[in-house]
């Protein structure tokens, strides 16, 4: 710690970003095997209620097709068809980039999950997810920053990491957090690294009771997030040269990157928008076949350059609520209610469609038009945190404040 | 109301204030702070100004923008902007024929086509930044930005990039200090919200021309309620969306009419949905086109709708969690006024709620209120608009960028975060150092292809429209005058801000007086 801040200080007063790698300062010893942020967790949010039933698609169910006869994939094996993943259920197309982490049993879904409250407001379903206290407005924080503050170990500003210009209610609260607008810009020098600027803003926001603490968040974490941004040669060799398109595949392998090269990353957390799909979505091609597409590479990417690491870490992939089960009138769907969740990581045990799931009879439906919900989004959250970064009860029910007791009836580790 | 609780840190930090007692503003600071809300903060010698002409009459005037003359010199230049001026069915016309022009792929199609984009973007946002910034009917301006967000549509969703210019000038600020219910119709038939929230598409279930089938879309429906009137918690039902939407059945525009007799709007009497419906309660005959306009008249004067816009404007105009006891009386007076929005803003300006000390400078600037009361504040002759509309996009807040349907929020939980306060840093660093090519006239850049996949909070949401700063400027960079910004800010800085500058070195000051924790608020 004191041998990087003396580095960073010389790399600043000369005015030129040292190319520090992890090299310079692995050595220090953090990020070994028991280190209490050795284990992460990364969350990705689809904002805008992405269509579950057709990324996780029941193509193997009569009604499936009845109920979508417009933009229903078609199955397996025809064009543009979706990818078979346990002979009833189908994957989209788009996400052929995820293929091989279902067949390495790195990949799991939970399909009917989410959020018991029946809203289909996106404001206040996005809100509830964020919170994990649905139908409770009042709780002040976000319950990866609860998480954070529960586990071992001390808070530093880039443990829990926010990509995206603004900080998201899912990691606000009493832990430190930072957001990155984009990894890439995160790692330049910025204004306060000038010696003479940065000493006179801090003196006007030194213990300032309103802005203090956000100030010197973001001037630490910075210094961080800059020493952890710089890539090695071997990396480098990894890339291929390739070079990845846009946001979020390219965040995705930075944020890799910075993971691996700081240990003291543990958690991240990505929104993405774009899924509030009324009017044209497309089956196997089109508008949302277009979303998903990098967000499958990505992940992929994600997985593929976090290395050894991936063996360390979950990823979930979740939205506020899913979508009409059938198609309305404008070849969309409109907001609806039970979704599908993702989990991958290198100890999920992946490869199957998790969940209680019902089927698309009319009778199975949610108020005759939606997926029912039959798990709770938390119950999937909370035995990552149980399993996964090893949380006790008594954790457990401060980040999941009044969940119900009815436990999930699957495993996600170690089945 | 969608209020959520200040996050446990600002609640935290609240501990460490100085104990503020409810007490009046004194005159001077009464000044300062009706600068801060009805205007986006002082230029130099508006707090004398007013205080010269009393604050009571400032609001008065504020309140009748109309009864203030515009500076003929930014009139003219309103006026030079050609493309917002267009019709909307002139931008629309010219949006389809570059956009058929690519699709046959004739020859440098694309190149015009980006030119043009990279133009409207550019002159709509010069627009709408030469009035926030110079305009003496700086409260009209204020209530733009507000209602603006609260009837948000999302210029890059298609044909809504070429008819957000219109929305703006027809929909949105010829009603923004007067009727509520006009304004709310004017926003349900402009075409960029039809458009936007997909009523434009939705009809009774029937085959189309192509015989294709189509149907209800209860996208703006939802929302209507939701977002524009009676707010989420008002206890409606699943079913009172769905009913709204079939009232709302046919209000839609054709866009070959549009271009062709300029017909932003039209009842579709094919579309809509013929049968009876119940809808909170009532019962609802079959009345074509006057079925929504029944809605759009009871969801004006809901006492849900008076509550929840209350509580908005409440909040925008006074702190994040307004006193519920104000918001009880705007209702009251939204109710008996028949939602006359300059009615309701009088409550709010005469109340002691808001002529407080604990409500001054008690709301974090957004992005936008940053940028444009520093802009004010230097007084630096704004001719490109290019490096505040960039901060706003670093920022997250990209101009006319919002993609969802509730518009930019304006409490501290949405906008303080570290990377903010760094890159507010660097763009007052930036102005006070006169590195900022204000000044200049900007060179223009085509905007990129719109990115697959966008950031839902906007970090790619908006093409780059302007060109980077030239690389060596012909001049070297003029500072502001320090001592002349202080004047201009003084009735807002802390002792504590105020005397960390007097003990800096003098070509920093500039810069920390608007980089301040105390010019991040108002």
């Amino acid at each position: 710690m004191q041998r990087r801040d003396f580095l960073n200080t010389l790399a600043l007063g000369a005015g030129i970003m040292l190319p520090l790698g992890r090299h310079a300062w692995a050595v220090t010893g953090t990020g070994t095997a028991d280190s209490p942020t050795r284990r992460k967790l990364v969350v990705v949010m689809l904002r805008g209620a992405v269509d579950g039933l057709n990324v996780v698609a029941p193509v193997g169910d009569e009604n499936y097709l009845r109920l979508r006869p417009g933009i229903g994939l078609a199955g397996p094996g025809m064009e543009n068809g979706a990818l078979d993943l346990d002979g009833y259920f189908g994957l989209h197309p788009a996400l052929a980039s995820l293929q091989p982490l279902w067949q390495q049993k790195k990949l799991a879904f939970v399909h009917a999950s989410g959020s018991p409250d029946a809203t289909r407001s996106h404001f206040d379903a996005q809100d509830y997810m964020e919170s994990a206290t649905p139908g409770r407005k009042s709780t002040p924080d976000g319950w990866m920053n609860r998480l954070v503050t529960s586990l071992p170990g001390t808070a530093t500003p880039s443990r829990l990491l926010g990509i995206g210009p603004v900080m998201p209610r899912i990691l606000a609260g009493q832990a430190a957090a930072v957001n990155l607008p984009n990894v890439s810009s995160a790692t330049r020098a910025d204004i306060l690294d000038r010696p003479a600027i940065g000493a006179a803003f801090d003196q006007l926001y030194a213990g300032h009771p309103r802005f203090g603490r956000a100030y010197e968040d973001g001037r630490k974490a910075h210094r961080e997030v800059m020493m952890a941004a710089a890539e090695t040669p071997q990396m480098q060799a990894a890339d291929r040269g390739a070079p990845l398109p846009n946001g979020f595949p390219d965040d995705a392998a930075r944020l890799a990157t910075l993971m691996r090269n700081d240990p003291k990353i543990q958690m991240a957390f990505v929104a993405l928008g774009g899924w509030d799909t009324h009017v044209g979505q497309g089956a196997g091609t089109g508008q949302l076949a277009n979303r998903l597409a990098p967000l499958g590479q990505g992940l992929a990417v994600l997985a593929e350059r976090l290395g050894s690491l991936f063996d360390d870490t979950v990823v979930v992939v979740m939205s506020e609520f899913g979508r009409t089960a059938r198609e309305n009138g404008t070849g969309g769907t409109d907001h609806g209610h039970g979704n599908v969740m993702w989990v991958m990581g290198g100890k999920v045990s992946g490869g199957r469609v998790y969940g209680d799931w019902q089927g698309l009879e009319e009778a199975a439906l949610n108020e005759g038009r939606d997926l029912p919900v039959t798990t709770d989004f938390r119950s999937v959250l909370a035995q990552i945190a149980e399993q996964h970064l090893l949380l006790s009860d008594k954790q457990l029910n401060q980040v999941f404040p009044a969940m119900p007791q009815k436990p999930a009836s699957f495993r996600l580790f170690g089945a | 109301m969608t209020s959520r609780p200040l996050f446990a840190i600002l609640a935290a930090s609240l501990l460490f204030t100085p104990a503020l007692h409810a007490a009046p503003l004194a005159p001077d600071q009464q000044a300062v702070h009706v600068l801060n809300r009805l205007a986006f903060g002082p230029r130099p010698g508006d707090v004398e100004r007013v205080q010269r002409m009393g604050v009571q009459q400032y609001i008065d005037e504020q309140l009748h923008p109309e009864s203030i003359p515009m500076p003929p010199e930014l009139s003219a230049r309103l006026d030079a902007l050609e493309t917002v001026k267009r019709s909307a069915g002139a931008a629309l016309g010219d949006y389809l024929e570059l956009r058929k022009e690519v699709r046959n792929e004739e020859e440098g199609a694309r190149q015009r086509r980006r030119i043009e984009q990279g133009r409207t973007m550019r002159e709509e946002a010069e627009a709408r930044l030469l009035r926030a910034v110079e305009s003496p009917r700086q409260l009209e301006e204020v209530m733009v930005d507000f209602w603006f967000n609260h009837f948000n549509v999302f210029a890059g969703k298609g044909i809504d990039r070429a008819l957000v210019a219109s929305y703006e000038r027809d929909a949105i600020r010829p009603y923004a200090l007067g009727s509520f219910r006009a304004l709310l119709g004017a926003t349900a038939r402009h075409p960029a919200m039809l458009f936007y929230l997909d009523n434009v598409v939705s009809s009774t279930p029937r085959p189309n021309a192509k015989g294709r089938a189509q149907g209800l879309n209860e996208n703006y429906a939802r929302e209507l309620m939701e977002l524009h009137t009676l707010g989420v918690d008002a206890g409606y039902t699943q079913r009172d969306v769905t009913e709204l939407a079939r009232m709302l059945t046919g209000w839609t525009f054709d866009q070959r009419r549009l271009v062709r007799d300029g017909e932003t709007f039209r009842f579709d009497a094919g579309r809509h949905d013929k049968g009876a419906k119940t809808w909170l309660g009532h019962d609802i005959a079959p009345n074509g086109q006057g079925e929504g306009e029944y809605a759009l008249d009871v969801l004006a004067m809901h006492p849900a709708t008076a509550r929840h816009i209350s509580f908005q404007l409440a909040q925008y105009f006074v702190s994040d969690t307004p006193p519920p006891a104000l918001v009880e009386r705007m209702s009251r007076t939204w109710l008996a006024s028949q939602g006359d929005i300059r009615a309701v803003l009088k409550t709010l300006f005469s109340s002691s709620e808001f002529m407080d000390s604990e409500a001054a400078g008690a709301k974090f600037k957004t992005p936008y209120q940053f940028v444009v009361s520093a802009a004010r504040a230097s007084s630096a002759p704004l001719v490109n608009v290019g490096p505040l509309v960039s901060t706003m996009n670093q920022l997250g807040m990209p101009l006319y960028g919002c993609q969802t349907p509730d518009g930019y929020k304006n409490t501290q939980e949405a906008w303080l975060n570290p990377d903010a306060l760094t890159r507010r840093i660097a763009f007052a660093t930036a102005l006070a150092q006169g590195r900022l090519p204000l000044g200049t006239k900007p060179a223009l850049a085509p905007p990129p292809p719109a990115p697959p996949m966008q950031n839902l909070a906007g970090s790619d949401a908006s093409p780059a429209m302007f060109a980077p700063p030239p690389p060596a400027p012909a001049a070297p960079p003029v500072p502001l005058d320090a001592a002349r910004l202080q004047a201009t800010l003084a009735g807002s800085l802390s002792p504590r801000t105020a005397g960390t500058i007097a003990r800096s070195p003098d070509n920093l000051r500039a810069a920390m007086l608007l980089g301040s924790p105390d010019f991040m608020q108002h």
